[in-house]
């Protein structure tokens, strides 16, 4: 039962009592429930993330900018992207009078597509997965390409010079970013030894010594390579240029309106996911639960299976939720890069970078084995570098916090101190 | 990046010219340990307070409180303390006062008729109320203004003929506190349910203050 197939052919054994599901004739109509329900609770979650994200990063940005962000609709304003999505919906659905008609009304679609089309082979708990394919890394890098031609046509099918500027630029940065992010991508592939998701993240373990990302220097680097490639492939600040607000207005998707301009935001929100997921999968360890191996969960049932996978899940989703806040919170730290900073970024450093962290990396898969001495102590530094990394992270902090504490003191004659989980 | 012209910068990397790894590695080094400060600063900032301050209800005080007493917000005048000499209405560059005083032709005395003052033109230039002698015209702190109809911007003061009064500068009815008798008047939208009822043309009772000359 490790993946849809084999749960609908356990449905059709279990409902209908067939014995080989295989000679049956209805089972094409089956499995094409199992895959239209697979696909609704897909959407489902991208839905239920997508929308609770645009409140969160908003409410982040705004205490990031001394402000509160939206309080209103709801408690806290919880509500407020409801309230949005609503507003959307009840809005007209404007063409423009010279616009390439079809390509426009096509192209919020072919965006959310390739966004969506991720969750295919994206994992979410030690046996949850829509597809655990073969191919998984390839399809997670190719199926994003959709959104390229989805962008260009949204900026095409405008016939507005914003949003022409906007699909170019847009074309331009995901195709020169997917190479470094494969080549990352691809250091993993060798040491996992697969493509599947799955298989990468069974490859590593529970604890951060057993992650891809401690594994050696260089994978380290890697991680870091592969991550500012799927920013930039996100569309996401400090690269997002396709939808610069101050040249572009709003880039490709500046001539939409309505339910149509809902889909690009959708599909840029639950990219956050599927980039977090994908970093999680491939450099932190996924859903591992440290002291329970997959293979014990897969032998339990029941209750208690339903347990350890929903514990992996929240395993998984935290480790995601600490790299989508970065990227929130790298969006509201650095400025957007001009047009030949991005190239320069990416032809003269990442993609070089990437290609001596490959060689590194095929190096030391030859050399050291897996399990040695060099090898543990080669995991024993890395964890330790990044524990010195995060408590300078916390001094500096710390640090920056303190230097104005007594001036607002004496200013405001309050406590600075408003820690976030107080909502205002 | 070629430039066509090189600019010395300080903390440029033209140091390290004729030497490309090193700079190529410089670059990385620097923007890798900029983008940690940066974070560790913004990171910071989700620990203090916002500077926000929700207006309108979720407040400590009301914001015409905070506001300075220099603050020149809507105008408002005590009739009780007006001459009816109409030194404002000279003063006001845009003519947004309309004063009318009468004379009853049998007892002699005069009355303030009408007193509009159209917040709807007023410029809060602050010159009638520099130019009024009895502290009758003043700015307030109400700052409110909005309303449905533009009619509602014609503030009605003088809901009744009010004889003048013919106190000397300095002396007369104590001053109401400012913003009590706008807020008797105005009608715009967030003021209303401030009102409390009292007429404000009424002669104040427990203190009776009757200046000598004062009819009625």
């Amino acid at each position: 039962m490790n993946n849809l197939q084999g749960l609908a052919d356990y449905a059709i054994r279990a409902w209908f009592s067939v014995p080989d599901p295989a000679r049956w004739p209805y089972t094409w109509l089956v499995y094409l429930g199992f895959i239209l329900l697979a696909g609704l609770i897909a959407v489902g979650f991208a839905a239920g993330f997508a929308g609770p994200m645009s409140f969160i990063e908003r409410r982040i940005a705004g205490r990031m900018m001394s402000r509160i962000g939206p309080n209103r609709v709801g408690p806290q304003g919880i509500f407020q992207f409801i309230a949005d999505g609503i507003k959307s919906l009840l809005k007209e659905d404007i063409v423009p009078a010279e616009a390439d008609r079809p390509l426009f009304l096509l192209a919020p679609y072919l965006v959310f597509t390739g966004m969506f089309g991720t969750f295919v082979a994206l994992p979410f708990a030690a046996h949850v997965i829509a597809a655990d394919l073969d191919v998984g890394i390839l399809w997670l890098l190719a199926i994003p390409s959709l959104v390229v031609v989805g962008l260009l046509m949204a900026g095409w099918g405008s016939n507005s010079k914003w949003a022409v500027f906007g699909g170019v630029r847009s074309a331009a940065q995901l195709v020169s970013y997917e190479i470094p992010s494969a080549f990352a991508l691809l250091s993993v592939v060798l040491f996992a030894g697969t493509l599947s998701t799955q298989g990468i993240i069974a490859a590593q373990g529970p604890w951060p010594w057993e992650w891809f990302i401690f594994r050696n220097p260089l994978l380290f680097v890697t991680f870091f390579i592969f991550f500012i490639s799927a920013l930039a492939e996100g569309n996401r600040a400090p690269f997002d240029l396709p939808e610069a607000e101050s040249e572009l207005v709003s880039g490709y998707n500046v001539e939409y309106s309505g339910m149509r301009f809902v889909f690009f935001f959708f599909a840029e929100w639950a990219n956050l996911w599927v980039m977090s997921a994908l970093a999680t999968t491939a450099f932190l360890g996924g859903w591992q639960v440290p002291g329970m191996p997959a293979v014990e969960i897969a032998a339990m049932t029941g209750w208690r299976f339903v347990g350890w996978e929903a514990l992996s899940f929240l395993i998984f989703a935290l480790k995601t939720s600490v790299l989508v806040f970065v990227v929130v919170q790298l969006r509201w730290t650095l400025p957007r890069l001009r047009v030949d900073q991005l190239m320069t970024t990416c032809w003269k450093y990442l993609v070089p970078l990437s290609l001596i962290t490959l060689t590194g990396n095929l190096v030391l898969l030859a050399l050291v084995p897996e399990r040695g001495v060099v090898d543990w102590m080669m995991r024993g530094l890395m964890v330790l570098i990044a524990a010195a990394l995060a408590l300078r992270y916390l001094q500096r902090v710390r640090a920056n916090y303190l230097a104005d504490r007594e001036n607002y003191r004496k200013m405001e004659g309050k406590e600075l101190w408003y820690p976030p989980y107080r909502l205002p | 990046m070629v430039s066509a012209v090189p600019t010395p910068v300080k903390g440029d990397r033209s140091s390290t010219q004729g030497a490309p790894l090193r700079a190529w590695l410089q670059d990385i080094t620097r923007a890798s340990t900029s983008i940690f400060e940066g974070l560790a600063v913004t990171m910071s900032w989700m620990f203090r307070r916002p500077a926000t301050i929700q207006y309108p209800d979720r407040i400590d005080k009301p914001v015409q409180e905070m506001l300075p007493d220099g603050y020149r917000g809507i105008l408002e005048v005590d009739l009780l303390r007006c001459s009816g000499c109409m030194l404002c209405q000279r003063a006001c560059p845009i003519d947004c006062l309309d004063i009318v005083v009468v004379k009853d032709p049998q007892t002699k005395g005069r009355f303030i008729e009408r007193f509009d003052i159209d917040i709807g033109k007023c410029m809060y230039c602050g010159i009638c109320s520099e130019a009024c002698n009895f502290d009758a015209l003043q700015h307030t702190t109400e700052f409110e203004g909005s309303a449905t109809s533009l009619d509602d911007l014609l503030l009605h003061f003088a809901t009744r003929p009010v004889p003048v009064s013919k106190h000397k500068a300095g002396q007369g009815p104590a001053r109401r506190p400012q913003g009590s008798i706008l807020r008797e008047v105005i009608k715009p939208l967030y003021t209303r349910d401030k009102r409390t009822g009292v007429d404000h043309l009424a002669p104040a009772e427990a203190p009776p203050a009757p200046a000598k000359g004062d009819e009625e």
